[in-house]
């Protein structure tokens, strides 16, 4: 039987080892009875020696568990803070600031500890959406690798400098001893209005010094093409929400590009799709490999990354442009553009074209696309600009060459990494190390801190006052939620320091704000919220095509040969959270691979490299598929030679080869890494930086490049997912957006079959009552329920975070990811259907279905999981056993077991130390820290070995708003609940509360008949987590039609049958 | 005559009742003056002595008018800045009274009270002659009866024998009691019983810690502060209504009150557990010290160090409790876990807080279940249909007829709203 949807080649080709090894479900091997029968047995005294252990156990586990009970000490507050009651937690307004990244968010705040981050709903920009990034960034506020003073090197180790006063005399007088060279301040991108106007102060004290801001993935390229079309060095807003039909090229605006979680949240608006009013945006997308957006698009055509200004123009003079176009050889791709040329055209003033290069030529071509298509003013706003990335990359061309020149005084470094994301990061940290002065504002020990002389550690964010302007008119405050956890100092202080302020950077924001504002009223207001916006307008700006001609003769023509492109993960981004434990086993969305980047192939290339066709041949698959060992390539961009593993994917170029950047973070002398960088860092991927090219004005993200198999052994990826099938049995449904407007019964067909088969068979009436032989039990009051929308879930993968985060979930560490003991209790499922060389995608978030006929709950010998009678699945793990029982007969595969002590929650502390390096990872130890601990949610059990955890849909926060509810004795109040995978979404694709009230979101997303599905409901399991179908706005037939053509007649005649029967 | 004695009948009972009415009334006024006092003023007022603010017994003859109390009590946060003796009186105290809205008849009642007040006089010196124990009076009884039946039985057994060897029956020589098998294995089942309870017992008592009683580092009396003084248990244990955790009070609430309490003249002995008695003032006094407070120069002129209390209710990591659950919502009392509290010394642990005592409770205990028809009860469970339909006094039968409920639920138990499930607890 030929299967719809394959998560795998090996599921595609239902080939005999992938059969095999799916029915061996813990892969675990047995205990080796028969090794123990031979030898302890046939031992010389095997009596004695059991008698001895025994003896032996027995006295060591009495005296290590002596019956005495621990005297508990309980020391309350000398003072108590007034706002701050224990045991109840307070939010407060803030904003998660990264390398010009901005997300307003609210943290929530445990006993004096941020724990918690959450979107700020009120925010115009993201509408409370969060990404991975930011819902891992509290974990990096209790990072152990974070410098717990200021320092200076003295003998090549960085000594401890025990008071700011004397570093700051120091630095003071070697700044004015500089002899005119000049003072550069370098940071990533900023946004901060104080910070500007510190730094403006700074800068003015010291004659000849400059601000150099550096992004290490850049947006130089749209910068200036903007600059030249339209007179402004700035990135105009867009609106997604706007546009009816998206064309992307090569831009992945949903996972990395710009402000994703601003672009998701617009994005989805023209997603969400009703029966009343079935209506979306289409989605092209053109690209070299498989993105996250891509694998969200309508349509998507794949072409070489340098092809990527052939298409362009191509576009650009189908719609009338006065450029003459390249011939593009791939026919699908010239079909794409014409499509995509006819919905420009028919939707002019509601479309948008983005790019994701770096090119400047490529950039005015496609402003000039957006031209065409009447995108400026409509689409694109250029009334209010968008200030996530200003560096230019010519800017900090020269600043390299100064530094290598040794024609720099002092170097300030805040927020840029270069010595590891430059392209030659190497050299330029030997030239930063002569420098005369070099002061890093890092708050860890990372490869350009190493470098630098004194290290000043700024807060981390939570730590900080602050503000940010993402947008035109758009202020988003910071304000601490912690006291700082270690001798540190904002780097504006310093900066106003040596500026010879006397005050420091909390006093001048204040007074900036409190100016700015009127009045203290309005600033504590402000803070209070978090935001201060004004009401956007929209405008367009003058286009000038002067340049047009230019740059239509000036961009890379196709090559032939091999390519690679860097692209960033949505978990890891350019890698300044790179020693985020959460983020590094957070499974990407596409590869489903942990801790690692990889070199990302096609199945075409891949045989081509090894001789060995997956797709077309099992036995060739079997090797490939079945071990995590994936044979290395050797890939040479610029004379560097990288060694990484491959994986196979569909949807990618043959001759293109992707690998992502943010990986291979190390000190310089690898030793260090582990201290220095982190523990969850050290060992993780491969730095391909130095695969960037620089072409005289920008960066270049994709070249050419020479492929060849390594002779090295095969490399061992931590893959998720490819496990824990679902036996063949449909788990989606989807349809293209026609077939829906034409049938919307149509994309349920199948469910409702299998529903009154099922139902049939009993010659009842209600499927939930009658179709079972199980009793029905009520829920009264409260029946807790989840909605999932298929078509708004793009994986970004933010829940996944949000929900480790909220819940204690465990990271178990490479090895054990290898093993297939991940903990995530949410998972995104990536499925693929279609075209194997270019196939849809469809992600669907799963969890625990909390099922109300739960197989689970029949087969516990101890009813450690059982039912509530408000329908969740209850999970005690105090009672559990560990028989994994309930996991074995989930038919999900959402239970997740703890075979180690991954949490140091063990009654015997030293579980954990002993099985370091054989079974489990450096990470285990970083994350048992005590200070990493501090990250914990107090309301939530820590568990220990041995027993089954799985989603609880955050019952803490249930229990929370039913308390609510009835202290205010309203019942409203349970009747949306924000879950923490349903606050982080960006989309709004989960929503969820009280399925009793008819009112809820719930319910009303549940009465959308024709794309309300349950999965797996032909088992009889009454799932309380509900999906909505996937449209796709399409014009080719989604998996679902293609199975009716082939499959579907013999269905048709069984339902004939049992009709004729009935 | 007749007429006359049902006349003089009616006025008897008239009498009586203008005079129980009369009677009772003062009592209802001096009760709602006590209470009111305790509610509002006794966190800082004594009737009879200055604590931290003033006493209030003569509080009207000491103000300048007799109507200034009155309108003191409404109007502190005004009248501190311009009423001159409010001035003084802020002068002389330091702090400002918090400002109340009540009636004027309600601040009459508490001053009337005051001023009414006599201290009780203490406890007498017996409290009466300690239960008498009969167990080990029983015990010997079993011990003497069971020797009396041992022997009776041997008697028994050798009169058998007698009379054997009169009748000229052969019997074998009798086996001594220690080595008959029925009493060895008697004994031997008894003894397994026994250990076998024993060991159970103690198994599931591991962890347990009922009558729990550590010395702590300072001998807080409950039964001075919440006793005899009254003191409101939420007024220190202020996170019972908002937290899960009741909160140990800060220092900074106990010297609310000691920075002018700061010696024990109270009328309760203090004890400790073993008799020993425990001077009041010198507990006090570690008080300061740990506040970092200097009586004499009344300032915190030391630096203080938090109170390091031995935790007693200790329950295990993997339970789940919100004591704002228990008090505001299910509106329980403090004593109905931690007992007699205004009657102990030093705290211990009343109950065994073991899993089968919480769900016993949760299985008995009512919840504040909403009435359809009067409106009573707690909103939240208007949307428990099921009960609500349960508890109807008719209901529709088969034919469609309105017949008396046969199944009428009375009442809905904690249970019943799901109390005693798993994930209540434990997640």
């Amino acid at each position: 039987m030929e299967k719809k949807y394959w998560q795998s080649f090996g599921e595609l080709n239902q080939s005999e080892s992938f059969q095999k090894k799916s029915e061996d479900e813990f892969q675990e091997q047995l205990l080796p009875l028969e090794d123990l029968d031979n030898g302890l047995l046939d031992a010389k005294s095997p009596r004695r020696d059991f008698l001895k252990y025994l003896g032996f156990s027995t006295a060591a586990a009495t005296l290590a568990a002596s019956c005495q009970t621990p005297v508990r000490k309980s020391v309350p507050f000398l003072k108590k803070p007034d706002d701050l009651v224990l045991g109840v937690a307070n939010y407060y307004a803030s904003t998660f600031v990264n390398e010009g990244d901005v997300q307003p968010v609210i943290v929530k705040q445990r006993d004096g500890r941020p724990i918690k981050i959450e979107g700020n709903e009120n925010s115009k920009i993201t509408g409370g959406g969060t990404s991975a990034m930011s819902q891992a960034s509290v974990l990096d506020l209790y990072d152990t690798t974070r410098v717990r003073h200021p320092k200076e090197k003295s003998g090549g180790q960085f000594k401890e400098v025990p008071k700011f006063d004397q570093l700051d005399k120091t630095i003071a007088d070697k700044l004015a001893a500089l002899g005119g060279k000049p003072v550069v301040l370098l940071t990533t991108t900023l946004n901060s209005p104080s910070t500007a106007q510190v730094i403006t102060e700074f800068l003015a004290k010291y004659p000849g010094s400059r601000h150099v801001q550096y992004d290490a993935v850049s947006y130089s390229g749209m910068l200036l093409a903007n600059e030249a079309c339209y007179g402004k060095r700035a990135i105009p807003s867009y609106h997604f929400d706007n546009a009816k039909v998206i064309v992307s090229l090569g831009a992945d605006f949903l996972g990395t590009w710009l402000s994703p979680v601003e672009f998701t949240y617009q994005y989805q608006k023209n997603r969400k799709i009703s029966g009343t009013k079935p209506e979306m945006s289409r989605h092209i997308q053109f690209e070299s490999y498989l993105s996250l957006t891509g694998s969200n698009a309508d349509d998507r055509f794949v072409h070489r990354p340098s092809e990527k200004a052939a298409v362009a123009l191509n576009i650009l003079a189908k719609l009338g442009g006065s450029v003459t176009a390249p011939a593009i050889s791939d026919a699908a791709v010239n079909k794409g553009i014409d499509e995509t040329v006819a919905h420009l055209k028919a939707n002019s003033g509601a479309a948008l074209v983005v790019c994701g290069s770096n090119d400047v030529n490529l950039q005015i071509i496609v402003n000039a696309i957006n031209e065409a298509i009447g995108a400026n003013g409509k689409t694109i706003n250029w009334a209010v600009a968008s200030n996530y990335r200003q560096g230019i990359d010519a800017d900090f061309n020269t600043l390299v060459n100064d530094i290598n020149a040794g024609n720099i005084g002092a170097l300030l470094v805040y927020g840029a990494n270069p010595v590891y994301n430059y392209l030659n990061g190497a050299k330029l940290g030997d030239a930063i190390s002569k420098l005369p002065l070099t002061i890093s504002f890092s708050g860890t020990i990372d490869e350009t801190t190493e470098c630098c002389k004194y290290i000043i550690p700024s807060h981390h964010w939570l730590e900080s006052w602050g503000d940010a302007e993402p947008k035109t008119g758009h202020f988003c405050l910071q304000q601490p939620t912690v006291n700082p956890l270690f001798k540190t100092r904002p780097f504006q202080t310093s900066l106003l320091k040596w500026a010879g302020s006397t005050m420091d950077y909390e006093a001048y924001f204040k007074d900036f704000w409190t100016k700015k504002l009127g009045t203290a009223e309005a600033f504590h207001a402000a803070l209070q919220s978090g935001l201060i916006e004004t009401a956007d307008t929209v405008g367009g700006a003058t286009f000038s095509s002067a340049k047009l001609a230019e740059a239509a003769s000036k961009v890379a023509t196709a090559k032939q040969g091999f390519e690679v492109v860097l692209y960033q993960k949505v978990g890891m981004g350019s890698g300044s959270q790179a020693n985020n434990p959460w983020l590094q086993e957070m499974p990407d969305p596409i590869s489903k691979v942990t801790w690692d980047n990889y070199a990302m192939v096609s199945p075409a290339l891949y045989k081509e490299l090894t001789g060995k066709d997956l797709v077309g041949e099992q036995r060739d698959g079997d090797a490939y598929e079945v071990t995590p060992e994936k044979p290395v390539v050797k890939i040479k961009v610029n004379n560097i030679e990288k060694e990484l593993p491959m994986l196979v994917l569909p949807g990618i170029h043959p001759k293109v080869v992707a690998v992502a950047v943010g990986y291979g973070r190390a000190s310089k002398d690898p030793v260090n890494t582990k201290e220095n960088i982190g523990k969850a860092a050290n060992g993780a991927g491969v730095n391909v930086y130095p695969f960037v090219t620089f072409d005289g004005t920008g960066f270049r993200y994709s070249g050419p490049a020479e492929l060849s198999k390594s002779t090295k052994d095969p490399y061992m990826l931590a893959q998720t997912q490819v496990h824990g099938s679902s036996e063949s049995r449909p788990v989606l449904y989807e349809t293209n957006l026609k077939t829906f407007i034409a049938n919307p019964g149509r994309v349920l067909e199948e469910a409702t079959h299998e529903r009154a088969l099922l139902l049939h068979g009993s010659h009842g009436e209600d499927f939930v009552k009658d179709a079972t032989i199980y009793p029905y039990y009520d829920k009264p009051g409260v029946k807790w329920g989840m909605s999932i929308d298929l078509n708004t879930c793009t994986g970004c993968s933010a829940c996944v975070i949000a929900c480790t985060a909220e819940n204690n979930v465990a990271v178990v560490g490479k090895k054990q990811v290898a093993r297939y003991h991940e903990m995530h209790w949410l998972r995104i499922d990536r499925y693929f259907t279609g075209d194997v060389t270019n196939p849809d995608v469809v992600f669907q978030p799963m969890l625990c279905q909390h099922c109300d006929n739960a197989p689970c709950e029949n087969v516990c010998p101890v009813a450690a999981t059982n039912h509530s009678s408000e329908g969740l699945n209850q999970m005690t793990y105090n009672r559990c056993i560990g028989t994994r029982y309930c996991a074995n007969n989930c038919p999900f595969k959402v239970r997740r077991f703890n075979w180690l002590d991954y949490n140091g929650a063990d009654s015997f502390a030293d579980n954990q130390e002993t099985l370091i390096g054989s079974d489990l990872d450096d990470v285990t130890l970083q994350m048992n820290d005590d200070l990493t601990r501090m990250v914990l949610n107090p309301d939530v059990t820590v568990r220990s070995r041995g027993v089954i955890e799985k989603c609880s849909f955050c019952v803490q926060r249930l229990q929370e708003s039913k308390l609510a509810a009835k202290k205010a004795e309203d019942p409203t109040l349970v009747r949306n609940v924000k879950v923490a995978c349903s606050q982080a979404c960006p989309g709004g694709c989960i929503t969820f509360g009280n399925v009793n009230d008819p009112e809820s979101e719930v319910s009303k997303a549940r009465a959308d008949q024709n794309r309300n599905f349950y999965v797996l409901e032909q088992l009889h399991v009454l799932p309380n987590v509900s999906y909505l179908a996937k449209i796709k706005n399409t014009d080719r037939h989604v998996t679902n039609e293609k199975a009716e053509e082939g499959g579907h007649g013999e269905k048709n005649a069984a339902h004939k049958a049992e009709k004729a029967h009935g | 005559m007749s007429r006359y004695r049902k006349f003089f009948q009616t006025s008897l009972v008239s009498v009586l009742l203008i005079v129980i009415f009369s009677f009772s009334n003062s009592a209802v006024l001096a009760a709602t003056g006590e209470e009111l006092f305790k509610a509002n003023c006794a966190a800082c007022h004594k009737p009879d002595a200055d604590m931290t603010g003033p006493m209030l017994k003569g509080a009207r003859e000491r103000a300048p008018n007799p109507e200034w109390a009155y309108k003191w009590v409404n109007n502190v946060n005004t009248m501190v800045e311009t009423d001159p003796y409010a001035k003084k009186l802020l002068a002389t105290w330091g702090s400002k009274m918090t400002q109340f809205n009540l009636p004027k008849d309600d601040i009459k009642a508490i001053l009337d009270y005051a001023d009414a007040y006599t201290p009780p006089p203490p406890p007498g010196g017996g409290t009466g002659a300690p239960a008498q124990d009969n167990s080990l009076l029983f015990g010997i009884l079993t011990l003497i009866l069971a020797v009396v039946a041992f022997i009776l039985l041997q008697v028994n057994s050798s009169l058998k024998k007698l009379s054997d060897e009169k009748d000229g029956v052969f019997r074998s020589e009798p086996v001594p009691f220690y080595r008959n098998k029925a009493y060895l294995m008697t004994a031997v089942i008894v003894l397994f019983c026994f250990a076998g309870y024993k060991t159970t017992n103690a198994l599931i008592g591991l962890g347990r810690m009922k009558d729990y009683q550590p010395k702590q580092p300072i001998y807080y009396s409950h039964k001075v502060h919440a006793g005899t003084n009254q003191i409101n248990c939420l007024y220190c244990h202020s996170g019972a209504q908002d937290s899960k955790f009741s909160n140990i009070p800060s220092v900074n609430v106990c010297m609310n009150c000691h920075k002018s309490i700061n010696k024990y003249e109270g009328p309760d002995e203090l004890k400790l557990e073993d008799g020993t008695a425990v001077n009041g003032t010198a507990e006090i006094q570690k008080l300061y010290d740990y506040a970092g407070w200097n009586p004499a120069s009344k300032k915190y002129d030391k630096p203080g160090k938090p109170i390091e209390w031995v935790k007693i209710h200790n329950l295990p990591d993997h339970v789940y409790f919100n004591h704002s659950q228990h008090v505001k919502v299910g509106k329980q009392q403090c004593q109905t876990c931690h007992g007699e509290i205004q009657e102990m010394g030093e705290v211990k642990q009343f109950s065994d807080l073991s899993m089968g005592w919480c769900i016993n409770c949760h299985r008995e205990s009512k919840v504040d279940f909403y009435n359809t028809k009067t409106g009573e009860g707690n909103k939240f469970y208007s949307i428990y249909e099921k009960f609500h339909d349960e508890m109807a006094d008719s209901v529709r039968n088969k034919n469609g007829k309105m017949v008396e409920n046969p199944h009428r639920l009375d009442s809905v138990t904690v249970e019943k709203i799901g109390g005693t499930e798993c994930q209540k607890c434990h997640y």
